[in-house]
């Protein structure tokens, strides 16, 4: 794989002085799928923005497959498809009128058997005729897909395209952007939903204040930071654990029918073994096991904290 | 040049012209037979005649003017701003187009639509008053040249908006009174002098004037000055949309 969008020190302060996005150097991969994760406010849509037009740069550079995204933006431009956090829609334009309208504008002739393929994969046919007040929230949302992919992209951007939509629809949109994924589209799209990330990522980003705070392989990341838990349920409920459990990293729940343990499986002996060991020496019975991985969620929140820690 | 994505934006500002014909076209043909009705039959009877033209003829210039520079101020104020209040415009400027490519597609439109609406005024007034016009050429030319320069002024004003209220205020409070005051329905003979002095620094006199000298060889005003007056205005126009694309006033932070 070779990098389509590179990045070098792009930067954003406002002229009231606040900085949105610090320096941030970034290579983003053919075909990959990678997902900013940050609070609110966190630089996210800056970034995005940066790429595509919508802000102007204070310093650095940036390369669409391998285009200037300010020398030579037009060439940059026409490679990068753009969905918006905000639903913005034309309310009295009709589907297939709006979609044909970003083809267009980006230069390229009517071409109304791959607009149909379009909205047929976005399931949006058979809403052609309809003006887009008329849609609901979700079809909107596709919509705003469609008009992003109107031009044929192979980087396309997607600003918090779950924000606000139900779990079905949100499952449906995963499923599109796996769908392009396999097209050889590369795909960035920024989220507050972690588990988003973790559903469809390849990579992960992390932005807190203006600044990226790493990125990584999604399964590395989860590997390299995640810890396990073995919650162990007892047969009898215990008073207190044995005295000779005081060894292992254990806590006892408020019913005191199960044993939580955590374990880091980098290490060189999870003591899984030893522990179920102790447990049976110490007369206690197990009725069930059960592990668990902590979630990009937890990694993410301990990120953040460890970064705004070292920052106060 | 990016010519698909002018002709783009173009097509559809026409779009929601046509969405609109009707009232595109009946208020105009309507307003101008109001006119004539009022200022044509009721007033005019009672003039005589007004720099050998009769009152109802003479009118027809200014009218015309008054309509086209009303039009082409609110349709490509109205056709720039709306992409901005409802977020549209992030297609434009993630678009590959530059700034004259916009400028080209939506003030194209607007004084596309204010033409028409010129011609729609002239089709109806020769229904009422018999029409000489004596230099058709420069006739055409003043026509597209004010639809044009006060369509460019219409997306300065549709930039600068920040609310519906600003982008009424302008055409409002300043070009209603600059017509009615530019000798659109009276010569500026007919002014006490010190008037007429004032009204040398309305530039829509200079508007109205050359473009009646188009129709009956008569002006208040000479009619290279008009000239001057009108590709002076669209140069200006030109030069500061030129700074607002270079600066990314109100679009891009």
């Amino acid at each position: 794989m070779s990098a389509i969008v590179e990045i070098e020190g792009l930067t954003k302060t406002y002229d009231d002085g606040y900085q949105a996005l610090k320096p941030l150097t970034l290579s983003i991969e053919e075909g990959e799928i990678l997902a900013l994760l940050g609070p609110n406010g966190a630089g996210k849509t800056t970034l995005i923005s940066l790429l595509c037009g919508l802000v102007s740069p204070s310093g650095g550079t940036a390369r669409v497959g391998g285009h200037d995204i300010i020398h030579d933006y037009r060439a940059a431009r026409r490679l990068i498809g753009l969905v918006p956090q905000e639903i913005a829609l034309e309310p009295f334009q009709k589907v297939w009128a709006s979609v044909r309208f970003t083809r267009g504008l980006f230069g390229l002739p009517r071409d109304d058997a791959k607009l149909e393929t379009i909205l047929r994969r976005l399931s949006l046919w058979e809403k052609r005729a309809s003006e887009t007040k008329a849609l609901s929230g979700g079809m909107k949302r596709r919509v705003l897909i469609a008009k992003a992919l109107a031009h044929e992209p192979r980087v396309l951007f997607l600003d918090e395209p779950t924000a606000g939509v139900d779990v079905e629809l949100r499952r449906d949109m995963w499923e599109i952007v796996a769908d392009l994924k396999a097209q050889g589209v590369t795909i960035i799209l920024t989220t507050h939903y972690i588990e988003e990330a973790e559903a469809i990522a390849d990579r992960i980003g992390v932005i807190n204040r203006g600044e990226l705070l790493l990125v990584e392989q999604k399964d590395a990341l989860m590997r390299r930071m995640g810890r396990k838990s073995l919650t162990i349920e007892l047969r009898q409920p215990v008073d207190a654990l044995p005295e000779a459990l005081a060894a292992y990293d254990l806590s006892l729940s408020q019913d005191r029918s199960r044993v939580t343990y955590f374990y880091d499986t980098q290490g060189e002996s999870t003591g899984i073994t030893r522990l179920l060991q102790a447990l049976s020496d110490a007369g206690l019975h197990l009725a069930d096991l059960e592990t668990r991985q902590s979630s990009l969620e937890e990694i993410f929140v301990g990120l953040v904290e460890a970064e705004e820690e070292g920052a106060a | 040049m990016n010519w698909h994505g002018i002709l783009a934006i173009y097509r559809y500002e026409m779009a929601r012209f046509f969405r609109t014909i009707i009232q595109g076209f009946i208020s105009p043909v309507l307003s101008t037979s109001l006119y004539f009705v009022v200022f044509g039959t009721a007033i005019g009877s009672r003039i005589d005649q007004v720099e050998g033209v009769s009152y109802a003829a003479f009118i027809v210039p200014g009218l015309i003017m008054l309509s086209v520079m009303t039009q082409g101020i609110s349709n490509a104020s109205f056709g720039i701003y709306f992409p901005k209040f409802i977020g549209t415009i992030y297609e434009l400027l993630s678009a590959p187009l530059n700034f004259i490519e916009i400028v080209i597609g939506y003030v194209g439109a607007a004084a596309t639509k204010a033409l028409f609406v010129g011609l729609v005024i002239l089709g109806t007034a020769s229904l009422f008053v018999d029409l000489q016009i004596a230099h058709p050429l420069a006739m055409v030319a003043f026509l597209l040249l004010t639809c044009l320069s006060f369509a460019l002024f219409g997306f300065i004003i549709g930039i600068w908006a920040g609310n519906f209220e600003q982008l009424q205020l302008i055409p409002l409070l300043v070009i209603t009174p600059l017509v009615f005051l530019g000798g659109a329905f009276y010569s500026i003979s007919m002014l006490p002098e010190i008037w007429q002095k004032i009204s040398y620094f309305n530039p829509v006199v200079y508007l109205i004037s050359g473009f009646r000298w188009a129709f009956f060889d008569t002006a208040d005003m000479p009619v290279g000055l008009s000239l001057l007056a009108i590709g002076g205005f669209t140069l200006l126009c030109l030069v500061i949309i030129g700074v607002i694309f270079r600066t990314g006033y109100r679009i891009k932070p």
